[in-house]
């Protein structure tokens, strides 16, 4: 299954999703780093500019993914009980 | 209530400078992350599932005006224009940046606010009575005590690095509004043989994954050896409390462990080393400390009688409101819990309307209740009418105070890493299904914690849910028969847990239940549950 | 967290120039022996985070050092260890060891601490500032440090009814 590396920035604690040459806000801008994921994390824990960096199982949804677990499509959307806030990359009330 | 001297003030000030000084050098990479961690988590600051959290001290749970609207403007400035009032009597922001904070802290120390100790192995927020002052039944304000107490424990070198979290709570009334019982530490007020007063000292209570309520160790402790027995008992903890296990590592354990007599013997024997050191400051230290906290002067003439002729305002007056001990004012209970809203939620503006009402009519204080709501403390009942009108137009007239709808819940999985499952849009749908009918059943206290850390108290419901991850998928358990209040007991498991509309239904079938099982309207859910045990209610949920 | 991220010392022990040491007096370099193997008369033994650091009362006579171990950050029983041996009077140096960091400076020496072996190098600048950093203190503890509630006490009796 599709593998996304995701973790929070240091400033801010922004919720981030690797795209392949940088940083997203948007789960949707993710690409698959399946067996790359490890050594990218390998790559960024000692720069220490990002917080909980992890894998995270997803499946491929209508543009973009779904992650696996409740947890992860609520870092990815925002609070479910503040659909105010919600970010585009999935529905609320899909999570 | 309780205002700094240059002391204080010098003390959070280098607090602000030390942390301002602990975020340049992580945002500068000379200290990883695995070293700044403990250092912002004993400033409170935690990261959660989408930003940082951070969670600011209200010690025992009160406030000014000026420190109510403080708080407004860092919602607007530095979050997203909310706050949630907690368990602890505590706010929590969600949407907080680390690169932000120092200023964030300075801001709150401009109004004697900070957030020592709010997180970590350390001696957390103090809490206490929200009643303190205002209620009848009070042997003595608790909060002076309380005010030692934090003064004691602000980064107490001995006490900083305990096995465990360690929570106190001290009430000043045999009516436990502060769930002493529950706590690391519970104190109560009590009268000495010559009628002075002194204290109860109850140790080992706690929630959590191990629930249990705490023993008493000392019946009446003199006001005089007060820090000093503190001391003691923090210092057995310290030493033989268990870090080989953090879910063994609570003072409760190791109060079980050696029994309470066992217990008691060896804070005695540490006592009677520490006494000699003269840990406990002068009669005049307590002195100055509860002058500050003297109530304001209330007319004693002013009007019991007031019109009750708007029906809606007058069933707030009922559910909302409970006597003062000065005739003719009211305790006011501002709930944090319309249903459908999230339990504790307040914006912004919200809290600047309750600071203005506090201002004009209330003393210009404000208490934070466990139970997530907030309460003016000395209110005219001929003001009451003006308020709740203000109130009304704010979504705050909500009355269903310790009813089915004045739900307790944890921030759960919508905001919190350590959660399982989300608790916050159960108590939505519980509260908009149970409000229409919550008049009929009276009191009825149900929390929910969204894992079994159990920040939402589960285990002191009359109707308890833990979420828990079942599989990835959230699952949630009914527990029936808690109280934190005088009369504690500890929740218990019903049976098989639910999915999210399972464990609504459930709900709905206890307290139908309930309706045909009671002995009259005055039967409390609770009573009724231990009069007639689990049986009849696990028939309604699984038969 | 990365392992190459875990502090260097804490796979290879303490380096000796590590040591922070706010005693003016010269070191005393004996070996310390732990509690288990201190032959009475020793000068210099090790206290485990486990270990009664009363046991060592009858002997604080011949002690001229006592380290106290911190094997990992959670552990916190040394800072009790540390006061209740000034609280019996010993006066000689008592020197924390392992797995501690600069920011905890402040709680070490008015726990009773006046060296620390830690497993990374304080960074004397941050060290300096750390033990400057609050004007005052609210509790007494094991250092000469006045708590507020005496400095109001006596703030109180010097102004003129």
């Amino acid at each position: 299954m599709p593998r996304l590396l995701t973790g929070n920035r240091l400033e801010t604690g922004d919720v981030i999703w690797w795209t392949g040459d940088g940083w997203s806000l948007h789960l949707n801008d993710a690409v698959a780093v399946d067996d790359g994921g490890e050594a990218l994390i390998a790559q960024f824990s000692p720069q220490e500019r990002i917080n909980d960096l992890a894998l995270i199982d997803v499946d491929p949804a209508p543009g973009g993914w779904r992650p696996r677990t409740t947890r992860e499509r609520v870092r990815a959307v925002g609070p479910s009980v503040r659909p105010d806030f919600a970010l585009p990359s999935l529905p609320v009330d899909a999570i | 209530m309780y205002r700094y001297d240059e002391y204080d003030q010098a003390i959070v000030d280098a607090r602000v400078a030390e942390f301002r000084d602990q975020v340049a050098r992580r945002l500068n990479n000379e200290i990883s992350e695995e070293a700044f961690k403990p250092l912002r988590l004993m400033n409170g600051l935690y990261l959660q599932l989408h930003a940082y959290m951070l969670r600011v001290a209200i010690p025992y749970g009160t406030l000014d005006s000026r420190q109510l609207r403080m708080l407004a403007h860092i919602a607007r400035r530095y979050d997203r224009g909310y706050g949630h009032f907690t368990t602890r009597q505590n706010i929590q922001y969600n949407w907080i940046k680390l690169e932000e904070t120092p200023d964030l802290l300075a801001d709150l120390a401009s109004v004697e606010m900070h957030a020592f100790q709010t997180s970590g192995n350390c001696i957390r927020n103090i809490s206490s009575d929200q009643f303190a002052a205002a209620a009848a039944d009070e042997i003595a304000d608790p909060r002076p005590y309380a005010e030692l107490l934090r003064q004691w424990s602000t980064l107490h070198p001995e006490f900083s690095f305990l096995p465990r979290k360690f929570k106190i709570a001290v009430t000043g009334s045999a009516t436990d509004r502060a769930a002493i019982q529950l706590h690391d530490i519970g104190l109560q007020l009590v009268h000495g043989p010559g009628g002075e007063i002194g204290l109860k000292v109850l140790v080992g209570g706690g929630m959590g994954r191990t629930p249990m309520l705490a023993h008493v160790i000392r019946e009446f402790l003199p006001v005089a050896d007060y820090l000093g027995y503190m001391e003691a008992i923090l210092r057995v903890y310290n030493r033989h409390g268990r870090r080989d296990n953090i879910y063994k590592a609570r003072i409760k354990i190791l109060v079980n462990d050696l029994g309470p007599a066992e217990f008691a013997a060896q804070v005695e024997a540490e006592w009677a080393q520490l006494k000699p050191l003269g840990l406990d400051p002068p009669p005049s230290e307590l002195a100055r400390i509860a002058a500050h906290f003297a109530p304001p002067v209330l007319a004693a003439d002013a009007p019991v009688d007031i019109d009750l002729s708007n029906p809606e305002f007058a069933n707030w007056v009922a559910v909302n409101t409970h006597p003062h001990k000065v005739p003719g004012h009211a305790i006011v209970t501002i709930s944090l819990k319309a249903p459908g809203e999230i339990p504790g939620d307040a914006s912004a503006d919200q809290m600047d309307l309750i600071a203005d009402l506090a201002q004009a009519h209330a003393g210009d204080e404000i208490r934070v209740t466990h139970a997530q709501n907030l309460v003016l403390p000395h209110v005219r009942r001929d003001a009451l009418f003006t308020i709740w009108q203000a109130l009304h137009a704010a979504g705050l007239a909500t009355a269903n105070l310790d009813r089915a709808s004045d739900i307790i819940s944890c921030p759960g999985l919508d905001y919190c890493t350590l959660a399982n499952a989300r608790s916050i849009p159960i108590a939505q749908k519980l509260a908009v299904r149970l409000a229409r009918q919550e008049a009929d059943l009276g009191e009825l206290k149900i929390k929910i914690s969204g894992c079994i850390n159990g920040c939402g108290h589960h285990h002191a419901g009359h109707v308890g849910i833990l979420g828990v991850d079942r599989k990835g998928e959230e699952n949630y358990q009914l527990l029936l028969g808690g109280s934190g209040a005088e009369d504690a007991s500890l929740a218990r498991i019903l049976g098989p847990g639910f999915d999210e509309d399972g464990i609504v239904a459930a709900v709905d079938k206890v307290i139908g239940r309930y309706m045909t099982l009671r002995a009259g309207p005055d039967e409390r859910f609770l009573d009724t549950y231990r009069r007639v045990g689990a049986e009849p209610f696990k028939e309604a949920v699984y038969g | 967290m990365a392992d190459n991220l875990a502090p260097l010392a804490s796979r290879e022990g303490p380096e000796p120039g590590h040591l922070f040491r706010l005693r003016r007096d010269p070191e005393h370099t004996a070996p310390a022996v732990p509690l288990a193997d201190y032959p009475a008369g020793g000068t210099a033994v090790l206290l485990a985070p486990g270990d009664d650091a009363r046991l060592l009362i009858p002997h604080l006579g011949a002690l001229r050092r006592i380290d106290i171990a911190f094997p990992k950050f959670r552990e916190g029983r040394g800072f009790s260890a540390a006061r209740i041996l000034r609280e019996a009077g010993f006066a000689h140096e008592i020197r924390a060891v392992g797995v501690l960091t600069v920011d905890q400076l402040a709680f070490l020496v008015r726990a009773g601490f006046d060296a620390v072996l830690p497993a990374t190098p304080f960074d004397p600048g941050v060290a300096q500032a750390v033990l400057a950093r609050f004007p005052h203190v609210y509790m007494k503890a094991a250092d000469a440090a006045r708590p507020v509630w005496l400095l109001r006490q006596e703030r109180a009796l010097a102004t003129p009814h």
